[in-house]
């Protein structure tokens, strides 16, 4: 080799290292400059992956968090509030960490359109953002329309949903300590599916657990549109029965259709109206408006189709959606849990593609829920689902997951603690 | 340009689509290990490490042998637990030892 080319391929190789050392040796590849990804709704799954991203892109990538409330309360646990064992500032976490220590842009707004040919979106206080890919976590919206009278009784704040935890948490909390003594409590529950299985049943047992202690003889009415209870059902319907009898009483197969909040009664599909003290009527439940609105809820209008592997709408290049509303494989739960196992594979996903790297052939997702039926016992169930590359779905390992053997006090420590670290994992 | 310059050009080439190849590799499979990890942190926090007074242990710097037996033993169910002999069951070897791997790594 001549000198003169010797000069050359030295400089090659120089150019070379820059390069790799642009390319980075931690776990990202290459990512062009100014890159942004727009995260939508700051829940379990948004804010989870808002943070996940900035991490797994070792802070490469611009990550904007669009959030209308100023902090997030936890749905999980929510009933423990209702029960009086926990407040809400117990369940209340701000948003500051995802902005001081992973750098997020935390937005305190609403999107209020997407153009998803632009890739630009519009927030409620007329700015807009571009991004080059959305990660939607827009939730649920609640169907109030369903139920012939509840929007006009959910507005007047006479019959509450309290499935969005917040102020109505609070609120349903004061009714149920302002009822009489004799009193009852009904509980309406949709059709699956719907956000959190076992919710309204946990918060059936910690209504009773309350009405045991405080006003034994008051009752506590579920009102079930489902063939029987949806999850946890051996356990729940055993501590009922050993703890609760003649407190709770559980009635399946009941479709509330009409509200009259002034009455303070239901009507019903088929069966007889029931009258109660306090109303608590959960409707059916679709994708965040947003993601409805922009046409993403694809299956049925009410579920947003995703491609499982990146979370990537089946309708919309670039627009990934996690959490609740998307349609969900087969034994996937809507859950916090889930929608934060989501966010780790949306994340890892997005920074591969925007990397230039391989997508993660096999991702897979694991959840862990836990109900109290007292303010001191707690019951699980718990699942794994793993991605089929064939079949282009999750599916839950033969063998594996599966509920507590009975109530108990240890699962109430690893349940708190569970919320602990989830909350910490989410926004710390 | 003579033939040794084009050689040597084409030489690079090779070895700088053969090196960046390799190097994405490399980076996917440690995204996807980190990624997959992350599936512990829900309930053994962010990178392994627990908030305080967690009765949840911290994970972060376990040893690798250490956290592949104690994850096999769940598996196997002569390690009884609450709930980790149920998750243990719908993971791999592999898997197990990915994620004992990704935290032995992972300093405390």
């Amino acid at each position: 080799m001549k000198r003169r080319n010797f000069v050359q391929a030295s400089m090659a190789l120089g150019s070379m290292a820059s390069l790799a050392s642009l390319v980075g040796c931690a776990t990202t590849g290459r990512i062009p400059e100014k890159t942004r990804v727009l995260v939508v709704g700051g829940g379990y799954g948004g804010a989870a992956a808002a943070k996940y991203v900035r991490m797994l892109s070792n802070y490469q990538i611009d990550v904007v968090l669009i959030e209308p409330e100023s902090a997030f309360v936890s749905c999980p646990m929510s009933n423990l509030v209702i029960g009086g064992s926990k407040t809400i500032s117990d369940i209340t976490t701000p948003y500051d960490n995802l902005a001081s220590k992973h750098g997020v842009n935390v937005v305190r707004d609403y999107v209020s359109n997407i153009d998803a040919n632009k890739k630009i979106a519009t927030l409620a206080s007329g700015s807009s953002i571009r991004y080059d890919k959305m990660i939607l976590s827009p939730g649920i919206e609640l169907m109030f329309n369903t139920v012939e009278g509840l929007k006009q009784a959910s507005d007047s704040g006479q019959v509450l949903q309290a499935w969005k935890a917040g102020q109505e948490t609070t609120n349903l909390r004061k009714q149920l300590v302002d009822m009489p003594d004799g009193g009852v409590f009904a509980i309406t529950i949709p059709e699956a599916p719907y956000r959190c299985p076992p919710g309204p049943y946990e918060r059936a047992s910690q209504v009773a657990n309350y009405l045991k202690q405080n006003k034994p003889k008051s009752k506590v009415l579920i009102l079930d549109a489902n063939q029987d209870v949806t999850s946890k059902g051996p356990l729940f319907k055993k501590f009922w029965a050993d703890n609760y009898k003649g407190i709770l009483e559980y009635i399946p197969q009941h479709k509330v259709t009409a509200v009259d909040a002034k009455s303070k009664t239901l009507k019903f599909e088929v069966q007889n109206d029931v009258k109660a003290n306090v109303l608590n009527v959960i409707p059916a439940m679709r994708a965040g408006s947003i993601a409805v609105q922009t046409g993403l809820a694809n299956a049925n209008n009410r579920w947003c189709g995703v491609n499982y592997q990146t979370f990537e709408s089946t309708q919309s290049k670039d627009i990934h959606i996690i959490g609740d509303s998307i349609l969900a494989a087969p034994a996937m739960p809507k859950s916090g849990h889930m929608a934060n196992s989501h966010a780790k594979v949306v994340a890892a996903a997005i920074v591969a593609q925007l990397s230039d790297l391989a997508i993660n052939p096999e991702p897979y997702l694991m959840n862990t829920c836990y109900s109290f039926v007292n303010d001191k016992y707690v019951v699980h169930v718990a699942s794994v689902h793993q991605y089929d590359s064939k079949d282009k779905t999750y599916k839950t390992v033969p063998g594996s997951g599966g509920l507590s053997a009975a109530p108990s006090e240890l699962e109430a420590i690893y349940a708190w603690n569970w919320a602990q670290n989830i909350w910490n994992d989410t926004l710390g | 340009m003579n033939s040794c310059n084009q050689f040597s050009l084409i030489a690079f080439a090779l070895l700088f689509f053969g090196l960046s190849t390799g190097h994405a590799q490399q980076n996917a499979a440690a995204l996807h290990q980190r990624a997959n990890a992350a599936m512990c942190s829900n309930c053994h926090g962010t990178e392994g490490k627990t908030v305080d007074g967690s009765a949840v242990p911290s994970i972060n710097g376990m040893p690798k042998d250490y956290m592949v037996l104690q994850m096999k033993a769940f598996k196997d169910g002569t390690r009884p637990a609450t709930v980790m002999h149920q998750l243990t069951k719908g993971l791999t070897d592999a898997q197990i030892e990915s994620i004992a791997i990704y935290y032995a790594n992972n300093k405390r």
